[in-house]
């Protein structure tokens, strides 16, 4: 007999959080039951093989109205690479004026995903 | 800059910008929206997670993006607005008195006025915590405010009050910078904030999350030092020998918001005890002909989203009413909350007006309900003029309904003066 183990999952991709209950067969996903639309599918595979958050946080602005400006990975993100992508973000320092989408890192950890600003600041005059 | 403007709006945030957009398409000329921050967007350029659009855009953004869709418009709109200005009085005639450092003192009129002033988050001395005056005591909006927007971080320990959404959205803020989160403390039996943010925000952190406790003291002199957790039980009374004492040298209360009325009340305009808004009718018209409401000043919302449809309404009907002079109902009739619901927005509808159009009715219920419910619309005697299903209902989740006039059409003949609201299980 295989290993079998049934675990809950909260779907994050819209404010409903949907309860899923996942039966895995070894690594491999037997049963999805509880949401109820696609994205808690794509969700709940996902979370079970390759776990991924969207990291948003902030970089440093010189010369700006403020001294931050937000910014966002287009995509989710290994969790275990959210703290190294903090370390990067820290070290980073845009000229103001700053505008929304602009590209702040490309291709992080060679992972096709862009971190890019979703704000604007304006130069400080 | 005009004396005289069909739709002056107070407050450039979500439900500001929403009204302005909208008043201008539907035919308004003149329109001012007057805002005391320095930027526009309200809360949400500070709110740098992501989340926001979700009903509007059917997209997710955070929240500073979402902002700049509705401040693009505005401007491509050529909407008037005034910055760094702060509304001092508004009176029921409609006048605005305002000050900044540049026009001075303003004295404005308008055909019709949009209030979208949103909210204020409690504060300690709201909840009543005894202990010290020490330093590091902070609301959740103003430590965000701090980290996201000034680049400060206001302690290395903290421990949060309150399981709301912009309590763990901050947990995880910082701990992203490098703070440690010992713990999030809620005084309900159940989460108060959305369960997608236990998830992302305390779960993948390892941050614990404690229900029915709250804090007992504060201790520290000069700066926070630890505080005293209690568990309490059903009837939130706290349980002697369950104390706890966590070091910590910052606490953050996020413990509920309060819409901001000291100007509405100021225009004489009648205020809902219960949601700490006005009571308004479904054009978000308020007991002040003319004077318009829409946002977090009316009701707390769970998602920008339906502020930003409260402000189109809110902005459409100012339009007509500077306009039109579009009348108010002659047949007014109350909306009143029923079983298991906590509050009801619109508070009135004009039964004379409604039946050829829709209108939004926003309510949040006082229990957790994960099972399918059904929520009914009374008549006085029990009558039961609609039912809508829902999948679940949270206390922590408005549900918003868009009800077709013609549901009411028979109500109007009747000699019916208010309407009931009520969740039941199916």
């Amino acid at each position: 007999m295989s290993d079998r183990t049934t675990n809950k999952y909260i779907c994050i991709r819209c404010p409903r959080g949907c309860e899923i209950i996942t039966t895995l067969d070894g690594w491999q996903i037997d049963k999805i039951e509880g949401n109820v639309c696609k994205l808690g599918l794509d969700y709940v595979k996902e979370e079970v093989n390759d776990p991924r958050r969207v990291v948003t946080s902030t970089v440093k602005v010189i010369n700006g109205k403020h001294s931050l400006v937000p910014v966002w990975t287009t995509a989710g993100i290994p969790k275990d690479k959210i703290f190294d992508l903090m370390e990067m973000l820290r070290e980073i320092k845009i000229e103001a004026p700053v505008d929304i989408n602009t590209l702040v890192i490309n291709n992080i950890f060679d992972l096709n995903i862009d971190v890019v600003t979703s704000g604007k600041v304006a130069k400080l005059v | 800059m005009k004396k005289i403007y069909d739709v002056l709006i107070i407050g450039g945030g979500p439900a500001g910008l929403a009204a302005g957009i909208e008043a201008i398409k539907t035919g308004a000329k003149d329109i001012l929206i007057i805002e005391r921050d320095s930027v526009l967007g309200g809360i949400l350029p500070q709110c740098i997670h992501n989340g926001f659009g979700s009903v509007i855009f059917k997209k997710d953004y955070p929240g500073p993006q979402y902002a700049q869709n509705f401040i693009d418009e505005v401007d491509k709109l050529g909407i008037e607005v005034l910055l760094d200005t702060m509304v001092l009085d508004i009176t029921p005639d409609r006048r605005i008195f305002a000050t900044n450092s540049i026009d001075g003192y303003l004295e404005l009129e308008g055909k019709s006025i949009v209030l979208a002033m949103g909210c204020r988050e409690r504060t300690r001395s709201q909840i009543r915590i005894p202990g010290t005056r020490a330093a590091g005591i902070f609301t959740a909006g103003t430590v965000q405010r701090f980290v996201n927007i000034e680049g400060y971080m206001p302690g290395n320990k903290f421990v949060i009050l309150g399981s709301g959404d912009i309590g763990m959205i901050m947990a995880r803020r910082l701990k992203l910078e490098g703070a440690s989160v010992e713990k999030v403390i809620e005084i309900m039996p159940f989460l108060t904030g959305l369960r997608r943010n236990y998830v992302q925000c305390l779960q993948d952190f390892g941050i614990p999350l404690v229900l029915q406790h709250t804090i007992k003291r504060i201790i520290g002199k000069n700066r926070v030092e630890a505080v005293e957790i209690i568990k309490v039980d059903d009837n939130f009374n706290m349980i002697n020998g369950t104390e706890e004492v966590i070091a910590c040298d910052s606490l953050l209360l996020s413990v509920g918001l309060i819409p901001e009325n000291e100007l509405s009340k100021k225009a004489s305009i009648a205020i809902d005890n219960i949601t700490g808004g006005p009571y308004v009718d479904e054009n978000m018209e308020t007991n002040i002909n003319g004077i318009f409401a829409a946002g977090n000043v009316v009701n707390i919302h769970d998602l920008v989203d339906y502020v930003t449809e409260a402000g189109y309404i809110a902005g459409r009907n100012a339009a007509l009413h500077a306009l039109h002079h579009q009348r108010r109902g002659l047949n007014r009739i109350s909306i009143e909350r029923g079983k298991n619901v906590n509050n009801v927005v619109p508070q009135f509808i004009n039964l004379d007006l409604i039946e050829d159009k829709s209108f939004l009715l926003q309510l949040r219920v006082n229990k957790v309900f994960d099972k399918k419910v059904k929520v009914e619309i009374t008549e006085d005697d029990g009558t039961i003029i609609a039912t809508y299903r829902e999948n679940y209902a949270r206390p922590a989740e408005m549900i918003a309904l868009k009800i077709k006039g013609d549901k009411l059409s028979h109500v109007v003949s009747k000699n019916c003066y208010k309407l009931k609201v009520n969740v039941t299980e199916i």
